[in-house]
């Protein structure tokens, strides 16, 4: 029998309380327990990053934080961020620099690409390959992407002076 | 995959860790960050029966620097230790070297004493102990004690802890002005576990070099000094031929076991690459 615990958590601004596994990731949580489907999981291991999301205001991988582990932590996944509209434009871009092919990347690559355009806005080309460098596509669409994450921090300088 | 199941407890004192340990046994594993224990969980490739997790004990994270000593406590994250300024004014090559730690969502969970307490031959904050010969500080139940970190690591994720032992803090000497840090490693893949890595820190005056600390990763089952080169190159110009004759050298003062992608030939060849451009970097 798997060891349950009550857990309370801040999804997307919203408090939600559920008796959780132990073993329970927060990934699995997210989907199974909440229907957030936006929050892939490939690799489970660490390795894709498909499962990004940010707890706290910082990235984190879902499928290496357990569910019990986000207890009393605010989770903010794609859904909520999109909703927001705070990807508005990442997203924009990305659509219009054919960004993404199959998908199953792009939840995960765009919370790690709004991660760097807020915390470095004057990232190069060469910085935001290291920052994405932990999320994998397996579309190879890697150029576009960082187009796309380029016209994102150009524009967001723009916007700003 | 999933993790098969498992028991979670959250303790709010050193002392509950403790107890539950003695209580548990080797059937129970501490969690820090868990960047490394919970991938392996997901892997099946270990199944305790009970994760302690550490987190909610206070006074365990965080940079302090006090007569002469920098100290980072055990649940200090990767990301902290990137935007420490003091670490980056005391330890340079620490502040290299955790930039080539997983990638930024991993360095925001992952911690500097679950790296150091998994023991991990290719990874960076082992090497860099070793060559900054800084101690560990390791606590039971009513005892704390301080061991090297070149007698720490002894194996193949294999350390001095003892059942029922906690990684408290790491301890490194802060060095002279004349002391130049170079951290670099290979690896397949940005953020990958490095094929090769060095850890190099020597003091340079009047042209010269000295005490040189040359730690190497991914080359045994255990960060490894490259003792012959380092007194090979005692009180030399760092000019090309003294760096020659060290990455010759490399050949007697490393084991270098082939792996699944590369034999001990193309490893060698990587570690003496490496070594030529860390010393470089350390003249330059």
């Amino acid at each position: 029998m798997d060891q349950t615990l009550l857990t309370t958590l801040i999804v997307n601004g919203t408090s939600v309380t559920r008796r959780v596994p132990a073993r329970q990731h927060l990934s699995d949580f997210l989907r199974d327990e909440l229907g957030l489907t936006g929050s892939h999981t490939a690799c489970e291991h660490g390795a894709c990053g498909a499962c990004t999301v940010r707890v706290d205001g910082a990235i984190v991988r879902g499928c290496l934080m357990l569910a019990v582990q986000a207890s009393g932590r605010k989770v903010d996944t794609i859904e909520g961020l999109s909703d927001s509209g705070e990807l508005a434009d990442l997203q924009a871009a990305f659509h219009r620099r054919n960004a993404l092919q199959c998908g199953f990347c792009t939840p995960g690559m765009l919370i790690a690409a709004q991660d760097l355009v807020t915390t470095r806005p004057e990232a190069t080309r060469e910085e935001i390959r290291e920052h994405l460098s932990g999320n994998l596509c397996r579309c190879t669409g890697y150029q576009a992407i960082v187009d796309a994450i380029e016209e994102v921090l150009a524009q967001r300088r723009g916007a700003k002076t | 995959m999933k993790a098969a199941s498992f028991s979670y407890v959250k303790p709010a004192a050193l002392n509950e860790v403790f107890d539950l340990l003695e209580r548990h046994g080797d059937r129970a594993r501490v969690l820090a960050g868990g960047q490394s224990l919970l991938a392996s969980l997901n892997l099946r490739l270990s199944a305790p029966e009970l994760l302690v997790d550490i987190t909610g004990v206070p006074g365990l994270a965080g940079i302090t620097v006090s007569g002469g000593t920098l100290r980072i406590g055990a649940l200090t994250t990767h990301r902290q230790i990137e935007r420490s300024p003091e670490v980056a004014r005391h330890l340079p090559l620490l502040a290299q070297a955790v930039r080539h730690v997983a990638h930024v969502a991993i360095r925001n969970v992952g911690t500097f004493g679950g790296s150091v307490a998994l023991a991990d031959p290719a990874a960076e904050y082992p090497a860099c102990a070793v060559a900054l010969d800084a101690s560990l500080v390791l606590a039971g139940r009513g005892a704390q004690r301080r061991v090297r970190a070149r007698e720490f690591f002894r194996g193949l994720y294999d350390t001095a802890l003892q059942p029922g032992e906690l990684v408290m803090a790491g301890e490194f000497p802060l060095s002279g002005e004349a002391y130049r840090s170079a951290f670099l490693e290979l690896a397949r893949r940005r953020g990958d576990y490095a094929i090769v890595g060095i850890a190099a820190h020597a003091r340079l005056a009047a042209g010269r070099i000295s005490d040189a600390r040359l730690a190497f990763l991914g080359a045994a089952s255990r960060p490894v000094l490259a003792l012959r080169a380092a007194s090979l190159l005692e009180g030399r110009p760092l000019d090309a031929q003294a760096i020659a004759a060290a990455q010759a050298t490399l050949d007697d003062d490393l084991e270098l076991p082939a792996d699944l992608y590369a034999s001990r030939a193309t490893k060698l060849q990587l570690a003496r690459v490496l070594l030529g451009r860390a010393l470089g970097a350390l003249n330059g």
